[in-house]
């Protein structure tokens, strides 16, 4: 895709994963809005997955670690043609396999996570089963900054490194909310790029609201032979939406139906811009 | 099969420890998908010798127990057939919510492989004994729970583990287990008791290295009170074979039951909840440690003092019987 088309599919994806956390009253509307252009490029630009190949052995896995961002994971998915949209009307319903985590009763979901600090723990042991099996495939995941305060991330770092998996990538949606207030108030990471330096990670930063930028920098990978790769994803929580952006309610808040126009306005305009720009770069040449 | 345990010190058996080490060396020559997984663990799990034969197939983590499980997990995602080995104590207490979300719940299907578990740490205190994993992992759907109590029924465990689509946990302790018979030729699959004597007084249903006390009670019974009773190893905590207990408790006889578990969550608890449910009402005991700050001393001892013994057990009968 041009960035143009990666960036009206991350305005699309926006307001899909809007309307389906309107329509079901629940969502983590603020971390699916800062992660959304991470997901769209590994799906649309870089992973090797697809509903044909998602029983392959041998095909890419992306384990989102920060589970409760799940409408974004969703939305991607159905658009990759794992699942029919529809589905999503049933999310949080009584039966539904559509809930507030990723769970492999959906497909294209690789393991159920939601407690924070799991998925980089797995992704170390399906990157290591890789490495034995001389495939190439590779591992992402998706950590919360907030996330990186449990200690099982650190555990999992340091075997990372100790194994040289150069096939893991973890990428860091830093936000830099969760909860309660901004991670440097709760329990401060910083400096996250010299930490994970320090356990033997070759570390990049990136505008995580960049298509253009997340896309380059992931086509790089691995960022250097024999260490992990973390990118951490500076990105805007709420990204997208005037009202949200940077509001710490809207970690999980639900939009009301006026909040929620708003909303689609506002990204209707967003994608209006990025047409108008798209006829005059053709009217020019 | 018994063949394959070689003897050691001239000894016909040896610690259920050390068949999983052996069975787990012997499958992995044949297939190159087991792989173990241990935390700074594999001098413990008798695996050091499995670790310089094949290499490729153990992974070292260090003393972390909750990544131990994670890649575990990630491993079993891509099919390889993973044992994932750490003192039950930690395993299953730290791991927890790695047991439960990364393995249970996400099914990869980890053996989680609790080594000297129960109070098989003896005098090292509360921190290395595990009396609650059968309590915590009942409660989580989707793992089979398992403590066998012979070098037979640790074999035959390692070998359905090996194969199991599903998680499995199975727990060990470290001390020598004699053979709790001769012929075994009726089996060992998950879920289904073995009867390992019969009689028609007093049903003693016991798990694990609690097992031998009860057949050794038994023994005592019939030759000193000539009080005939019925042995079960109870090896599969869960499933529990209720079909079994429904059987053995037909004849109205009071039922013991024996673990090195904490009388909270175990298999007593597992039996007694069954029987109740059932309208089934026979004298009923349980053989277990109870809640209080654990006594200190050897295994051997402490289980000893809460009368998970021969001798402890041989009491129990006589009191229930009223003899």
């Amino acid at each position: 895709m041009t960035n143009e088309q990666l960036k009206l599919k991350s305005i699309e994806y926006r307001q899909k994963l809007l309307t389906c956390i309107f329509n079901c009253k629940a969502g983590h509307t603020g971390g699916s809005l800062s992660s959304v252009d991470i997901l769209n490029v590994l799906y649309n630009e870089i992973l090797n997955v697809s509903p044909e190949t998602f029983s392959s052995p041998i095909r890419d896995r992306y384990i989102q670690s920060k589970g409760h961002c799940v409408e974004v994971l969703f939305v991607v998915l159905a658009d990759m043609g794992f699942f029919p949209e529809s589905d999503l009307l049933t999310m949080n319903q009584y039966q539904s396999h559509y809930i507030g985590h990723p769970t492999r009763k959906v497909k294209g979901v690789e393991q159920n996570t939601g407690a924070l600090g799991h998925g980089l723990p797995i992704c170390v042991g399906t990157a290591i089963a890789a490495k034995l099996d001389d495939q190439d495939y590779k591992v992402f995941t998706l950590l919360g900054d907030g996330e990186i305060a449990e200690g099982a991330n650190w555990e999992a770092a340091m075997a990372a490194s100790h194994y040289k998996l150069d096939n893991l990538c973890a990428i860091i949606d830093n936000n830099k909310l969760q909860i309660t207030s901004t991670n440097r108030e709760v329990m401060n990471s910083d400096p996250l790029d010299a930490k994970f330096e320090s356990f033997g990670w070759a570390v990049r930063e990136v505008d995580g609201n960049d298509v253009g930028a997340l896309k380059v920098l992931m086509q790089s990978l691995p960022f250097e032979k024999d260490k992990p790769s973390l990118i951490i994803a500076h990105t805007k929580k709420g990204k997208g939406i005037s009202f949200m952006e940077d509001v710490l309610k809207w970690h999980h808040g639900v939009p009301s139906a006026a909040e929620y126009e708003q909303a689609m306005a506002e990204l209707e305009a967003a994608k209006a811009v990025i047409l108008e720009e798209q006829v005059a770069s053709l009217v020019n040449e | 099969m018994t063949q394959h345990i070689p003897a050691v010190n001239g000894k016909a058996y040896k610690a259920n420890l050390e068949v999983f080490a052996a069975t787990l060396e012997r499958l992995a020559a044949s297939d190159k998908q087991i792989i173990a997984v241990t935390s700074d663990s594999r001098g413990s799990g008798k695996l050091a010798p499995y670790g310089k034969k094949y290499p490729k197939q153990i992974v070292e983590v260090g003393i972390a127990e909750q990544n131990l499980v994670g890649v575990a997990a990630g491993l079993a995602s891509t099919g390889k057939k993973v044992f994932a080995v750490s003192p039950a104590c930690f395993l299953t207490a730290r791991a927890l919510e790695q047991i439960k979300a990364d393995v249970a719940y996400s099914n990869n299907p980890v053996n989680v492989i609790g080594i000297s578990a129960g109070v098989s740490y003896g005098a090292l205190g509360s921190t290395h004994h595990s009396l609650h994993d059968y309590a915590a992992l009942r409660a989580i759907n989707n793992i089979i729970v398992v403590a066998p109590a012979d070098n037979y029924e640790t074999e035959k465990a390692i070998e359905l583990a090996a194969e199991s689509p599903y998680p499995v946990y199975l727990r060990f302790g470290k001390k020598a287990m004699d053979f709790l018979k001769e012929d075994n030729s009726d089996g060992f699959e998950f879920g289904k008791g073995r009867i390992i004597a019969q009689g028609k007084d007093i049903t003693f249903i016991a798990t694990g290295e609690a097992v031998l006390p009860a057949v050794k009670a038994a023994k005592k019974l019939a030759s000193e009170k000539n009080i005939n009773a019925t042995v079960i190893s109870m090896h599969t905590i869960k499933p529990l074979d209720t079909d079994l207990i429904k059987r053995v408790a037909a004849n109205g006889a009071p039922i013991i039951t024996a673990e090195e578990h904490s009388v909270y969550g175990g298999l007593g608890e597992a039996c007694a909840s069954y029987l109740l449910q059932n309208g089934i009402h026979n004298p009923f005991k349980i053989v277990a440690i109870p809640d209080e700050y654990t006594v200190t001393g050897s295994q051997v001892e402490i289980m000893d003092h809460y009368g998970i013994s021969e001798e402890g057990l041989f009491n129990e009968a006589l009191k229930i019987l009223g003899a």
